[in-house]
């Protein structure tokens, strides 16, 4: 049995016959090959796997991809604009917030989601904000860092 | 010598904290690791694995599970049988009894853990063979299980190995045969019992492997820390000539040392890709991850510490009774080896010695995880070394002090019979005193007991011996793992100019491409942005030792240096001709190859090389081209060394630790780039305060593990660790040009003592000496209680067990006696 489904990933519309058990994060990347998106493990637990369904970042391992449809999906390869980073891409890469690279599109995605609700969080806020996404390598500091690091860029840009 | 800062003309690329070159593709989704390697027509593989810790294969009914859509095959262990060889352990010491069971990859007949595999289905997609595995059936006869390495040398116990009629696996020493002696003709004699409990590497990116056959030709694709390894035991394994097998490590999502290993899952995938001519993919679960993918720590260590009451450390034992698990993986009683070798610690302990018993239990096989043995010593040293300034009323840190070798003996040997290269143990132990600001704490921490707040400190100071290699040393002939430990470089400048960097190291986020091309842009004399690093791929470059034992940087660094060199050393000659100059009036400055004295003479490498492919007017002797390798197999071990120092609050109503505050000081010796040092120090850092507050792997009393998935098995997030203070002192290392050592396991094998060390410092005015990682809120509970006096829980029992009925040294205190010293 399979069901169609229909969505927007960064901003290409997508329809398919799809299982109704499959998990969204297999849709990305078994279906559409979108492969950005990671998955580390069984329980929802690490995070790997986070992109944005209408605004708001979920683990992708455990949304079925026919509730994502007509909705509209955003991925770590829908993040930068017109060849520019996104602010915490960039952030990253210059704060040294990752080190093998398996988490990072989950974290860059948790963390956007979050400053769109707080656009100027203490390191505190941002350490608990990032408290469903695991990091083996960083230790997590650089990454806090660059969030912070982000948050100012994305504040400076929309003063100017 | 502890410098930081060169002077500006020395300044190079080298020593610049520069974006990294690897992050491009990883924050946009660009990365490739190995599930994201498609190839058309390929099968997918789930493993079927032992529910029993324990158990006799009776049958396997696969016929149901073969008549699925969708199905290719169903194979067991029986269907492996004309596998060449069984999954390797290379430790083979001169002169010691080694049982290594036979460990195909698929169980023959038993299973010795739960999550052994016995069967696998291969299929057209990845659902449908989770669904066909739940159709095979497996008929088991469970026999008597044992987890306990204790109760397994014990008379009677069940056996892992029945063919073997014990379930010790190897007995080996290393250090002063005459420590018994110095034991007892020491003053004062502390024992502990030090458990350093299961835990696991959790890479984030689980394990995955994807095999491909064509025409006689195997590629595998696999997250593994050691693909050149892996290419020559699968060679064997497979009966595939070496030139015709390639084993790929694509980006790999973090190793710990659980990717160290070769497994059974990339021999499978490799030969089914063989048998029914199509990929074959498989990509680890997590809970598979946790139960299939080898443990680390897992030791028992008796300790012993003598000395004099004046703060001579003397002697120096330690009995360690390693639990290999179920099998012998790579180097599972290796581990063993690697605490003995550095079980002197920073210190100039006249008497060493470690004896090792391995155990067979019915768990997973254990193997290296960050620091791999290297933590465990440490921890047993830095805690005992505390426990025995307790002991004769001395300062901690005093008796540090004056036990450290001091700088002038370098390059010192030790009771182990190593020499340490360089260090300047005094030198990281003071500028982490600097920071901490020790006075201003007890102060603080005074007041706070005062309001029922209960802070300790806790120190750690540290050696760890790095840069796997010396194959003198560590190879058949020295402590006898069968293999070499060189590691070579090819560095080739293009006809254009711009250079590639082949390494046999195999990073996994380390960061070798950035860091080898600051090392290479600094010799050659060009910009580092035209400098790519390839890596990773037994069919590019010469033959490879890969990457684990922080040996990237001081053996695989080397060698590119010592390749650039070669390759510089060539251009400068053919700089010299067409200059008219002698080659050895020729240096590099500012990108140009220029006559010393006359810089108006010179040219870029770019024109060197274009004369060195169009060898017109080059001398006769030189031949074209302008590529280089070296192989570079160094005389010594390097020994990074550092001191570290936490600040923990205990709530004693609840029993839960807050670390609150970290300072790391490490001296790895110059830094290539000090970011990816300091990232290194902070996940290190992270990973051992995850061992010794949170991280435990548990199996039942009847084999079941109970830790199976990250809900149960803790590691720390972002919400639970504070920021790492680091800062560092340089001690070059005589064993390579570079002078580097050696940073990616320093924070696992430096840190957990501090926090252990903290804890007891934060509750001793409630009477507790002593205590056993983990810390988790129920042990500290405990603890508390059997201090009061009033311990009657199961864990208090426990805890007695763990330090009382051992702790009875031979002119030491019980370890549960109120603190009688009186410092700190």
């Amino acid at each position: 049995m399979s069901v169609r489904v229909q969505m927007t990933v960064n901003g290409e519309s997508h329809a398919s016959e799809v299982e109704p058990r499959l998990l969204l994060v297999h849709y990305l990347r078994d279906v559409l090959g979108l492969t950005g998106t990671h998955v580390g493990c069984d329980t929802t637990n690490c995070g790997a796997c986070t992109v944005h369904l209408d605004g708001d970042a979920v683990k992708s391992c455990t949304v079925l991809a026919v509730q994502a449809d007509g909705c509209e999906v955003t991925t770590i390869e829908g993040l930068a604009h017109d060849g520019e980073l996104h602010p915490l891409q960039d952030a990253f890469w210059a704060d040294h917030a990752l080190q093998c690279g398996f988490c990072t599109p989950g974290i860059i995605m948790a963390a956007a989601a979050y400053l769109e609700r707080n656009p100027d969080p203490s390191d505190d806020e941002i350490r608990h904000a990032l408290e469903g996404n695991l990091c083996r390598c960083t230790g997590y500091q650089n990454i806090v860092k660059a969030v912070r690091t982000a948050a100012a860029a994305s504040r400076k840009e929309v003063a100017a | 010598m502890t410098t930081v800062e060169r002077p500006a003309e020395e300044r190079g690329w080298v020593g610049q904290a520069l974006r990294r070159k690897e992050d491009p593709p990883l924050i946009t989704g660009m990365g490739r690791f190995v599930e994201d390697v498609v190839l058309p027509r390929t099968l997918w593989m789930a493993v079927i694995r032992s529910p029993e810790a324990h158990a006799r294969i009776v049958s396997i009914d696969a016929s149901a599970a073969r008549e699925r859509p969708g199905v290719a095959a169903v194979f067991t262990g029986e269907d492996l049988a004309d596998l060449g060889a069984p999954l390797p352990m290379i430790w083979a010491p001169p002169g010691v009894e080694m049982r290594t069971p036979e460990h195909w990859p698929l169980a023959r007949g038993a299973v010795k853990h739960v999550g052994d595999p016995v069967a696998v289905v291969i299929g057209e997609d990845r659902y449908a063979v989770v669904d066909a595995a739940e159709d095979v059936i497996v008929e088991y006869e469970p026999l008597p299980a044992v987890v306990d390495p204790e109760a397994a040398l014990e008379e009677g116990s069940p056996l892992v190995w029945e063919e073997f009629g014990t379930n010790v696996t190897h007995e080996w020493g290393l250090g002063s045969e005459d420590i018994e002696q110095a034991l007892a003709e020491a003053e004062v004699v502390v024992e502990r019992r030090i458990v350093n409990h299961r835990t696991a590497g959790v890479a984030i990116e689980p394990r995955g492997a994807l095999a491909d056959w064509r025409e006689g030709e195997l590629t595998l694709w696999s997250s593994t820390q050691i693909p050149h390894v892996t290419k020559f035991v699968l060679s064997g394994m497979l009966g595939i000539p070496e030139d015709r097998l390639r084993v790929i490590a694509p980006d790999v999502g973090g190793g710990f040392g659980s990717k160290l290993n070769v497994y059974a899952e990339e021999a499978i995938v490799a030969w089914c890709a063989r048998r029914l001519n199509r990929p074959v993919k498989w990509i680890e679960s997590r809970t598979e991850n946790l139960s299939a993918t080898t443990h680390g720590r897992d030791q028992i260590d008796y300790v012993r510490m003598g000395g004099t009451r004046d703060g001579r450390i003397t002697a120096l034992h330690t009995k360690i009774v390693l639990d290999c698990g179920g099998y012998q993986q790579l180097l599972t009683p290796f581990m063993g080896v690697f605490s003995a070798c550095v079980m002197s610690g920073c210190y100039a302990i006249p008497k060493v010695r470690t004896d090792v018993i391995g155990v067979f239990t019915n768990k997973v096989a254990t193997d290296a995880v960050r620091g791999a043995g290297r933590p465990e010593a440490t921890h047993l040293i830095e805690v005992t070394v505390d426990q025995f300034a307790r002991e004769i009323g001395m300062d901690p840190l005093e008796l540090r002090r004056k036990n450290f070798i001091p700088k002038e003996n370098f390059p010192a040997e030790v009771a182990t019979g190593l020499v340490y290269d360089s260090g300047d143990y005094h030198g990281t132990l003071d500028k982490c005193l600097e920071h901490v600001g020790l006075e201003q704490f007890r102060g603080e921490q005074e007041e706070l007991r005062k309001k029922g707040v209960y802070r300790g400190v806790g120190f750690s100071t540290y050696m760890e011996m790095c840069g796997l290699a010396p194959s003198r040393i560590v190879g058949p002939k020295g402590v006898g793992l069968q293999a070499g430990f060189w590691e070579s470089a090819t560095v080739r400048v293009h006809p254009s100019g711009s250079v590639t960097v082949l390494t046999g190291t195999s990073p996994h986020g380390q960061g070798h491409e950035t860091s080898f091309s600051q090392i290479a842009a600094d010799l050659l004399g060009v910009s580092y942005d035209d400098v790519e690093v390839i890596h990773g791929d037994t069919n590019a470059g010469p033959h490879g030792m890969d990457t684990y034992g922080s040996r990237a940087l001081a053996v695989g660094g080397e060698a590119v240096a010592r390749a650039a060199t070669k390759v510089a050393d060539k251009a400068k000659r053919i700089a010299a001709h067409l200059l008219e100059a002698a080659p050895g009036d020729i240096e590099i400055r500012d990108g140009r190859y220029q006559v010393r004295g006359s810089p108006e003479a010179g040219m870029p490498l770019s024109d060197i090389c274009a004369a060195a492919y169009v060898p017109e007017d080059i001398p006769v002797d030189i031949e074209p081209g302008l590529e280089e390798t070296s192989f570079f197999d160094p005389e010594n071990f390097v020994w990074p060394f550092g001191a570290h120092a936490c600040v923990v609050e205990v709530d004693v109503e609840t029993g839960e630790v807050d670390v609150v505050r970290w300072v790391a000081v490490d001296d790895c010796g110059p830094a290539i780039n000090p970011t990816l040092i300091e990232g290194q120090v902070h996940g290190g850092v992270v990973h051992a305060i995850g061992q010794a507050l949170y991280e435990q792997i548990v199996y039942d009393s009847d084999g079941q593990l109970t830790t199976g998935t990250l809900v149960d098995y803790a590691l720390p997030t972002a919400a639970e660790v504070p920021d790492i203070e680091t800062d560092r002192t340089e001690t070059p290392s005589p064993v390579n040009q570079l002078g580097v050592k050696g940073v990616g396991e320093a924070g696992t094998i430096a840190a957990t003592p501090a926090i252990v060390n903290a804890v007891i410092d934060a509750l001793s005015p409630l009477g507790v000496t002593f205590i056993n990682m983990p810390l988790t809120p129920m042990r500290v509970l405990e603890a508390i209680d059997e201090a009061r006096g009033r311990g009657t829980g199961p864990r208090a029992t426990e805890q007695a067990r763990e330090v009382g009925e051992h702790g009875e040294g031979a002119a030491g205190s019980g370890p549960a006696q109120p603190d009688e010293g009186g410092a700190p």
